[in-house]
């Protein structure tokens, strides 16, 4: 894993998306290097259609996006070897098993055969998914198919981890394990950029938590920090992420 | 007022929501359309008129003399309409056991639900009714206008086919659901209503190519053999010919043995459809191990693209049916070829036009499959491969299933006659790259499930993939025939696959 260079993660400069309304505004976000950081913000603020961006599954109209200094626009297949992306929806293929899911997924990035097999099966053990290895995924719960998604997220080690609200319609037990796996990864160098509506996860998880409302970044720093800009002493990160939205929005 | 609850108020729900996907279905899901499609389909039954004229014009001049040829030939119409009609219900009925939309909703309220069901049942066989007078009217209306009013008994005939189409086929999935099981009932039901959809068809040409040794169905229905073998006049299997040919009472036992059979099986039937739809509902997938784990292998990304779409194929049952039912009209050319090799004749030359159509279906339906219907796009686009690579490897995932089933066809023909090969393994390459070409300019996102809709999102793509299969068809045939006006078909093809290329959203997005 690469550690902290000098060099941002992700660097998002005047980031512009627009649909039936703007969805993304003049955005400017960076993070660095080894951090985990939280992306917070009400529905509709801005924060899927930023990450999808940075992963290049939307073109953005405006603004520049680059990924451990690679241009995600000029240069997609260079930052996306370096990207994994998970989103809230399971994304697999119910007619693969894990195992197969995992090959297909390594293949896709190129992953020497080798290495990929013992990426793979690490994966398999650590995400609890030994007995159920070689089984279609078509019979899985929700929280299943969310390890098997994370694990074709994580095979390929990516240096940059984006998820997108990943412990959604997860039990207990699931959510830990993702969170336990991603916090592995954080400490051997990876990048994790999340964005979650649970705050209790941010508060305990992040090493830095972004407030995003309407398209715009209105808030960043450690919960400390945020605090401080709150003016609010105690408060819970519920408090304090009201106070900043609602402040926004004034 | 409409009591809540009551059959009427379930009858006005259902009719509302079947009114809606009827509209979203022929506008596609996009809005401010209904115009265009009112249009569409105004024109397309103006065209059906002009087809029917040209078929049956001087048919229905002829005055019908009730002989046993005429009998035996309307009544193997009305038993192909009925193949098709109980397809259709069969694939509605499976439907509705196994939508999980509503379901829920009404069997957890105090509501009672068998009479929902009876109107589902109802429904269906009002909207086979729907479907098959809106197909079958315009031929009925030219047979009106040339030989009279006593044509009018068809569109009775019709409809009772109709009701007994859908009693049989909610009798036939209620059989398969007791002796297969919810879990396999599905499937089989699906294959089931498209394999009677074209075993009809199919049987009938077998039973021409052999007696006869053309594709036609009319000689078989003419032979000697056959009419000595069918009922005498005054049997009651010539009823329903007998109403379509304007025998009042013959029409009045058709449309009162229709209904009463629709009745029995929503009597039968509906009380216990809210059981069949809890048991579908409750099909818990079985882990299916593999005999033999094999070793991890990674391949290439191309290889990995192309073997992971020929798995997810060839484990969906279900796809599989639905793209390769097609084949199953491959069945007669396969017969005349075998009976080409103990005989000679130009019968061979039928053979290209068919392979070639069936090439560009088949391509069709496998390049919405691999292109559009890919159940991970965020997986897929995210990874670091150039589209152009992600497209190749897709396109080239189609284009090898569709040799791997033609081939054999194709090495038979090389025996008999290596020139006809030649033709069709153009044609072949020309339609299945057509096909697949069309589809790529017009993808869509869209889950694997959604296939049997594929046709909804975008009409100039199915059109366009219809007319150019067809036009490779026919300048296959052409060629076959010996003519270079073969060659001028072929840049008819070209020019629809051009301008279909002229109209698609990426094109017109970038002009």
């Amino acid at each position: 894993m690469t550690a902290n260079t000098g060099v941002p993660a992700l660097q998002i400069r005047g980031l512009c998306k627009s649909f039936d309304r703007p969805a993304v505004d003049l955005l400017d976000l960076s993070v660095r290097a080894g951090e985990f950081y939280m992306l917070l913000g009400p529905n509709g603020a801005g924060k899927t259609t930023t990450l999808r961006m940075v992963a290049g599954l939307l073109q953005p109209d405006e603004g520049r996006i680059s990924v451990f200094g690679i241009n995600v626009r000029s240069e997609p297949e260079r930052a996306k070897q370096i990207i994994g992306w998970l989103s809230d929806e399971p994304m697999i293929y119910d007619k693969l098993t894990p195992f197969e899911y995992l090959e297909f997924v390594s293949g896709l990035w190129n992953v020497e055969n080798h290495i990929a097999e013992v990426r793979a099966r690490h994966l398999i053990h650590w995400l609890g998914l030994e007995k159920h290895a070689h089984e279609r995924c078509e019979g899985f719960s929700r929280g299943m198919k969310q390890k098997v998604a994370l694990a074709g997220a994580l095979v390929h080690e990516p240096k940059l981890i984006i998820l997108d609200e990943p412990l959604t319609g997860l039990d207990a037990g699931s959510a830990r394990l993702v969170k336990t796996v991603l916090a592995e990864r954080v400490k051997n160098g990876a990048t994790v950029i999340m964005t979650t509506h649970i705050l209790e996860i941010a508060e305990r998880m992040a090493d830095r938590i972004g407030v995003i409302s309407g398209g715009k970044l209105v808030a960043e720093g450690t919960l400390e920090q945020l605090r401080a800009r709150a003016g609010q002493g105690d408060s819970t990160l519920e408090e304090i992420f009201l106070a900043i939205v609602e402040e926004a929005a004034a | 007022m409409i009591r809540r609850g009551s059959l009427l108020w379930f009858a006005r729900h259902e009719l509302r929501l079947s009114w809606r996907d009827t509209l979203s279905v022929m506008t596609g899901g996009r809005r401010g359309r209904e115009k265009k499609v009112a249009i569409g389909v105004l024109v397309f039954l103006g065209i059906l008129h002009v087809v029917a004229w040209c078929a049956l014009g001087r048919v229905g001049a002829l005055a019908i003399a009730g002989d046993l040829s005429t009998r035996l030939a309307v009544t193997v119409g009305i038993g192909l309409a009925l193949s098709a009609m109980l397809s259709q219900a069969m694939e509605s009925v499976t439907r509705t056991f196994y939508s999980r939309s509503d379901l829920e909703l009404i069997l957890s309220s105090p509501a009672h639900a068998n009479r929902l069901f009876a109107v589902r049942l109802a429904a269906i066989a009002l909207s086979v009714s729907t479907m098959s007078l809106l197909l079958m009217g315009p031929f009925i209306n030219v047979l009106i206008f040339e030989g009279g009013a006593k044509w009018f008994g068809a569109y009775g005939v019709i409809v009772a086919v109709a009701f007994t189409a859908t009693a049989i086929g909610a009798m036939l999935t209620v059989a398969l659901f007791h002796l297969i099981g919810p879990k396999r009932t599905r499937l089989a039901a699906q294959i089931a209503a498209a394999v009677i959809g074209g075993v009809f068809v199919i049987g009938l040409q077998l039973a021409a190519l052999f007696s006869t040794g053309t594709m036609s169905r009319a000689a078989v229905l003419k032979s000697h053999f056959v009419l000595s073998h069918v009922p005498a006049l005054d049997s009651v299997w010539w009823l329903p010919a007998r109403a379509a040919l304007g025998d009042a009472s013959a029409l009045e036992h058709v449309l009162f043995a229709g209904t009463l059979l629709l009745l029995v099986a929503i009597l039968a039937f509906a009380p216990r459809f809210g059981q069949y739809a809890v048991a579908a509902s409750s099909i818990t997938h079985r882990p299916q191990k593999p005999k033999v784990v094999r070793a991890f292998k990674v391949e290439p990304t191309s290889v990995a693209l192309r073997h992971k779409e020929l798995l997810l194929l060839i484990r969906d049952p279900w796809l599989m049916s639905q793209s390769l039912m097609q084949l199953l009209y491959l069945l007669p050319p396969a017969a005349l070829l075998c009976r080409s090799f103990s005989a000679q004749g130009s019968a061979r030359m039928v053979l290209v036009p068919v392979l070639i159509m069936a090439a560009g279906q088949l391509a069709g339906g496998l390049a919405w499959l691999t292109i559009s219907g890919e159940d991970a796009p965020d997986l897929v686009q995210t990874a670091p491969v150039s589209r152009a690579q992600l497209w190749r490897a897709k396109i080239e995932a189609v284009l090898e299933c569709v040799a791997v089933v033609f081939a054999p066809f194709l090495a038979g023909l090389l025996f008999l006659a290596p020139e006809l090969a030649l033709i069709a393994t153009a044609g072949i390459a020309a339609s299945a790259a057509s096909a697949a070409a069309i589809q790529f300019w017009f993808r869509a996102q869209a889950k694997r499930s959604q296939f049997r809709r594929r046709h909804t999102s975008s009409r100039i793509a199915t059109f366009s993939e219809a007319f150019s299969s067809i036009t490779w068809a026919a300048a296959g045939a052409i060629a076959a025939a010996g003519s270079w006006f073969a060659s001028i078909v072929a840049l008819i093809a070209l020019g629809i696959v051009a301008g279909t290329r002229m109209l698609s959203p990426a094109r017109t997005q970038a002009a």
